[in-house]
């Protein structure tokens, strides 16, 4: 039920926006996530965007374990 | 995301995580059906060294939800002409007598919606009252609270007020003797929302390495090594390993309309029990948002766990669904005895098929 899927926003109006699941549009609400702005990542929850997501640190985790060892 | 599912990258990782294996017996639990879900599809566990075991926690809220709440849902659509909304997961979630889905083939307004914001639209097309089955965990609650602070004069629009709380819930399985963690994969969604603060407690606590996993297999994996790595230098702290989605602090406009709409109250865990501070009621403020306190139905005494379910068991991280002797005999998700094998997100589901 906490299943977030990943999504590019394509267009923002008012409190919703369009986004982009990899080829499917839809609409979601942002009121989570005000600071968004066209062309960013998020993490959509139930039609809400709950966090937008940084694909410059997608990779960084990844790194991590270089470090942990 | 490919790279999180690259080959390469979870040999590796799998490597690492045979070199640093303290060969002793480790118990890993993670509170999320999306992880036991990654775990499952990757076949992750059969990857692992023996000794490192992968168990289930209390991660599926709908499986969690007691039986009284979803037979005072029941109760509710049959005797009053309202309109009842569920997310699909809670549809077939059998309670005491019957489940939702049993009573919409008996003409009972049950719709399934996807968000809440469906709800208050089919609320804003009609007279009838329309009542939300309001589950979830941190995730969810802050969709349902915004939604209610956008809608403060809607009068025909309430919830049954079901979310639970997976702090407290870790907090409990901790402090039960009888119950033995090594470490947790922290829930990577909820953590979006409540951020990595909440873990710090818990690991100092109880001394037990927390990482906030995300939901591809080099996550989870990468997750196991950092709590490994914990266990090997005995220094227990909470890590993230999903920075691209967690926020230190998480996200602080969803936790301000949480506060802002919910408190905390104790609450019961279906086959667990009542754990205190798991859960959220509304403020008083929004009282007439809440669905027990507009409709006065009284509910018989309801029944959480039919005799020999092994559901609570397997929550509580003391089963695994192989262990329940009606496991894929009678009980399978077509004829489901136990709420863990409805939900997509419940282990017995997942293990039914998976394995
Ligand atoms: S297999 Fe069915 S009866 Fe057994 S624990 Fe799972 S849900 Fe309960």
């Amino acid at each position: 039920m906490c299943l977030a899927t990943h999504a590019k926003i394509m267009k923002i109006k008012g409190k919703h926006a369009l986004v982009d699941f990899e080829g499917l549009k839809k609409d979601v609400k942002i009121i989570l996530t005000p600071e968004v702005k066209a062309g960013d990542y998020v993490l959509v929850h139930a039609g809400f965007s709950i966090q937008k997501i940084n694909k410059k640190e997608a990779n960084e985790s990844l790194k991590m374990w270089n470090t942990i060892r | 995301m490919l790279e999180f599912r690259n080959k390469a990258t979870t040999e590796t990782l799998i490597k690492e995580i045979r070199k640093i294996n303290p060969k002793k017996d480790i118990k890993i639990m993670h509170v999320c059906g999306t992880h036991e879900m990654t775990i499952a599809r990757w076949g992750l566990r059969k990857l692992l060294p023996g000794n490192i075991k992968l168990i289930c926690g209390p991660g599926c809220p709908v499986c969690v939800t007691s039986t009284s709440e979803i037979d005072f849902a029941i109760k509710l659509v049959k005797e009053k002409n309202v309109i009842l909304t569920t997310f699909g997961d809670m549809f077939r979630v059998p309670g005491t007598d019957s489940s939702l889905s049993e009573t919409k083939i008996h003409g009972a307004d049950i719709r399934v919606i996807y968000g809440v914001n469906e709800a208050v639209k089919i609320a804003r097309k009609t007279e009838k009252q329309v009542i939300h089955f309001s589950v979830g965990f941190e995730t969810t609650a802050p969709t349902i609270a915004s939604e209610i602070l956008e809608n403060k004069t809607l009068k025909n629009f309430s919830i049954i007020c079901s979310h639970r709380l997976i702090p407290p819930a870790m907090n409990y399985l901790l402090s039960c003797k009888d119950i033995e963690i090594n470490g947790f994969i922290c829930p990577g969604h909820v953590s979006t929302i409540i951020g990595c603060e909440p873990y710090k407690v818990l690991a100092e606590n109880f001394a037990k390495p927390m990482v906030i996993g995300g939901f591809e297999p080099n996550d989870i994996l990468l997750s196991i090594l950092m709590i490994l790595k914990q266990i090997k230098t005995e220094i227990s702290k909470t890590e993230n390993e999903y920075i691209r989605a967690v926020k230190n602090k998480g996200n602080i406009v969803a936790q301000k309309a949480m506060s802002n709409v919910f408190k905390p109250c104790d609450k019961g865990w279906r086959g667990i029990g009542t754990i205190p501070n798991s859960g959220f009621k509304l403020r008083d403020k929004f009282v007439e948002f809440d669905a027990e306190k507009k409709f006065n139905i009284k509910i018989k005494k309801s029944l959480d766990i039919k005799t020999g379910c092994k559901c609570g068991e397997i929550m509580k991280g003391k089963a695994v669904p192989h262990d329940c002797p009606y496991f894929g005999k009678i009980c399978t998700p077509e004829r489901p005895i136990g709420a863990c094998m409805v939900s997509v997100e419940g282990a017995c589901y997942i293990a039914y098929n998976y394995s």
